[in-house]
Parts: C-alpha cells; sequence; structure tokens
C-alpha cells in the first residue's frame, strides 16, 4: 500500500471515530463558545473595550482548546494499536500525515465556527482587508497547531500522563503561531507589511512538516 | 528481562512456552515480533537481521494476538477488519469470509465497544486469517476462551504450518500448549530449558 492511501485510510478512520464519540463537536466546542462569551458578560456594556480584545480572546482560545482538539488522538493511542499498526506494514510517517488530515479538517472547522462566534459576540475591529488575513492566519495556525500536537503526541508515547506532558511541549512552542497570527492582523492595522508574519506561519507549518514525517519512524522505535 | 535465551523455530513448526506470571513470555513474543530490540545477542526473523529497511516487510509477516485484543472500539467488527485489510494492502473482500469463518458473520455490525472478550478475540484470528503471516506468535491468546474459539486458534496454528510458517505460542498453563504445539519448552527467571 502506498505512504498516501495508508494516510488517507488513516484519516478516514480517524474521522469516522471523531464523528462517533463526537468529543470536538459535542464537548470541546461548547466550552470553548461557553469560554468565548465570558469575556463580553464580564466586560458589561463597554462595546469598544470589547470589541478591541476580539481578536485577542479569540486566539488565546484558539490555542486552549485547540490543544484539546489535536492532542485527543494520542490520549486514546494504546501500545496494542500501534503494535498492530506497525505489524500491518503501516508506515510511522504515513500516520503522522493521516492524523494531521484528519485533526486539520476537524480544527479547521472549530477554529472557524469559533471566528464566527467571535465576530457575533465582540463586533471586532478588524481593518480593511482584514478578513482574508484573519482567515488564512486561522488556517495556518490549525495546521501548525494540529502538527505539534501530533508531534508532540509521539514524543509522549507510553508515559503515564501524557496529554499533560503533551500540553506542556506544545503551549511554548506554538508561541511562533501565535504571534505570527495576531501579528499578521495587527500589521494592518498600522499599516506595516504582512508578509513576514504570514511567512514566519508557513515556515512552522513547513519545518513542523518535516520534522514529524523525519522523526516518525525513530520516534516509533524510540518510544516502544 | 530475558537472559541466554537460544530459540529456533523451524518452518512449520508450533514452539510452546511455558511460564509463570513475570517471567519473560511477553518480552520473548514481542522481541520475536520485532517490536523489542535486545540489548546483548541476535535476532533474525524470517530469515532477516531485522536492519532497519528490511523491518516493514519482515513485520508484514507477523501476526500477533496479545494480551489486549487491539480493536478500535467505536468501529464495527467489520469495519475493523476492512481498516487492517486495507492497511496491509489486501482485498477488503476478504473480510465478510474471515467473519463468517469465526461465527461472525451476524455480529458485523456490531460496534467493538459492545462486544465481548471472546467475540473480539475472534476478530482478531479473522484478521490473521486476512494477512495470513508466515510467523505466527500467540501471547495467552487461548485464555478466556470457549472451546469453539480454541479450535479457531488451533486451526489457525495448523494454517500457518501448513504454509511453511512457524508459530511461537506462550502461555501460563503448560496443558494448553501441548496440544497445540510440536515442542514445548519452559521459561523462568528469563531462561529457558527444554520440558522433559
Amino acid at each position: 500500500m502506498t505512504f498516501w492511501r495508508q494516510a488517507i485510510e488513516i484519516a478516514r478512520v480517524d474521522l469516522v471515530v471523531e464523528r462517533r464519540i463526537g468529543n470536538t463537536l459535542r464537548i470541546t466546542l461548547p466550552f470553548a463558545v461557553v469560554a468565548l462569551m465570558v469575556f463580553p458578560i464580564a466586560l458589561g456594556l463597554r462595546l469598544g473595550v470589547v470589541s478591541t480584545i476580539g481578536t485577542g480572546v479569540f486566539w488565546a482560545l484558539a490555542i486552549l482548546f485547540g490543544m484539546q482538539v489535536a492532542l485527543r488522538q494520542s490520549a486514546t493511542d494504546t501500545r496494542e494499536r500501534r503494535d498492530l499498526q506497525s505489524l500491518l506494514g503501516l508506515d510511522p510517517a504515513a500516520r503522522f500525515v493521516g492524523r494531521v488530515i484528519s485533526g486539520v479538517v476537524l480544527m479547521i472547522g472549530f477554529m472557524l465556527t469559533l471566528l464566527v462566534g467571535m465576530v457575533v459576540l465582540f463586533d471586532p475591529e478588524v481593518p480593511s482587508g482584514g478578513w482574508p488575513v484573519l482567515v488564512v492566519a486561522t488556517m495556518a495556525v490549525a495546521i501548525g497547531l494540529t502538527e505539534l500536537a501530533t508531534l508532540a503526541g509521539e514524543v509522549t508515547t507510553g508515559l503515564s500522563n501524557r496529554t499533560v506532558l503533551a500540553s506542556l511541549i506544545v503551549a511554548p512552542l506554538a508561541l511562533p503561531l501565535v504571534i505570527g497570527a495576531s501579528q499578521s492582523v495587527e500589521a494592518l492595522e498600522r499599516d506595516a507589511g504582512i508578509l513576514p508574519w504570514i511567512l514566519l506561519l508557513i515556515a512552522t507549518d513547513l519545518a513542523l512538516a518535516v520534522a514529524g514525517v523525519a522523526l516518525a519512524r525513530p520516534l516509533e522505535e524510540a518510544t516502544r | 528481562m530475558l537472559r541466554g535465551v537460544e530459540l529456533e523455530i523451524r518452518p512449520g513448526e508450533a514452539v510452546g512456552v511455558a511460564g509463570p506470571n513475570g517471567s519473560g513470555k511477553t518480552t520473548l513474543i514481542r522481541t520475536a515480533a520485532t517490536l523489542l530490540t535486545i540489548d546483548h545477542g541476535s535476532v533474525e526473523v524470517l530469515g532477516s537481521d531485522l536492519v532497519p529497511e528490511e523491518l516493514p516487510t519482515v513485520r508484514r509477516s507477523i501476526g500477533l494476538i496479545g494480551h489486549q485484543p487491539s480493536l478500535l472500539p467505536e468501529l464495527t467488527l467489520f469495519e475493523n477488519l476492512e481498516h487492517v485489510a486495507r492497511l496491509s494492502g489486501v482485498e477488503t473482500s476478504r473480510v465478510g469470509h474471515a467473519l463468517d469463518v469465526v461465527g461472525l458473520a451476524d455480529a458485523s455490525d456490531r460496534r467493538a465497544e459492545a462486544c465481548s472478550f471472546g467475540m473480539k478475540r475472534r476478530v482478531e484470528i479473522a484478521h490473521l486469517l486476512i494477512t495470513k503471516p508466515l510467523l505466527l506468535l500467540l501471547d495467552e491468546a487461548a485464555s478466556g476462551l470457549d472451546d469453539s474459539a480454541r479450535m479457531l486458534i488451533d486451526a489457525l496454528v495448523g494454517s500457518v504450518r501448513s504454509r511453511g510458517g512457524g508459530c511461537l505460542v506462550v502461555s501460563h498453563d503448560r496443558s494448553q500448549l501441548t496440544d497445540l504445539t510440536t515442542r514445548v519448552l519452559a521459561l523462568s527467571g528469563g531462561r529457558l530449558e527444554t520440558v522433559p
């Protein structure tokens, strides 16, 4: 079986499982939307403040809850499943790519829903031409965060408190994504160039993809 | 931990290894499955020294039934086997027949999480009927199974041997091994001994 067929099969089954257990749709997304609602309520009628902090709150919640979406696969991974996949000849890099594909599908859906919620609740001040940039940045963060969490899941395989450890790995390493995303919109407000920030996002996504594929097999052998 | 273990499984042979809990049976099985690397000595599986380039090919020829079933609980029995078939590049048309052979054709739409341990074991046997391994490794595979499921394991071992493959069966219960295997060894304190 080719690399891509394996990756697509892993992604397909992952999405079937997610559709049935519904962790993202039924648990993480409602919690994230509730968290989004807390800010306007807490700030009362100061609509100017609410509008100003809208995108910042969005990025904070997107990273926080997005990590839960991205880490969900590794949390349910078992040694028996990984052994089976090895003995079926599954390329660990194909598993990484497959998990990233399914994770990105879920993450983009999650983040775009959160973005719509933020627009409705915060009526944010977004500069002219800012919406396409915000959407592109959201997608780049979704891809990068999923790659990072999938990689962190591989690194912490077999450890008893892996979910906590994986979160601790993801949080600091997600900084380039947060900075790139938030600063791309900020740069528009200041009439400065957005290209460096978009390039930072793309470079981070590419670097994580290369690292994930290159490290997949050594990590699999090292974490048995 | 295993010490000074020397074990050869010849084509067509089924070797049984009996030993108490903690004696190293699972370590032995996982080493033979290429899932554990050893600190000293050498392991050769299906003629390969297990160099990284050969590992994927060798692993595809190994079938393992371990302590815990490896099914995805959210998928149906059919979907679990279909997934196995797709990942191993085998025709998915074999899935229905394999479920029929293990007596689970009527339960094929049932999710694995709603199935008993014995049913999950039967699905794992069906998986090995689909992938047709040349080296079969069974780790307490017959424990907790009814007679008909044990007969399926007997048949599975027989089919691997008839294809010229080898089997390694480990159990804490020596009586489970005598009918299933051609010779039985005892594992104690990480050392293998011949049973008289």
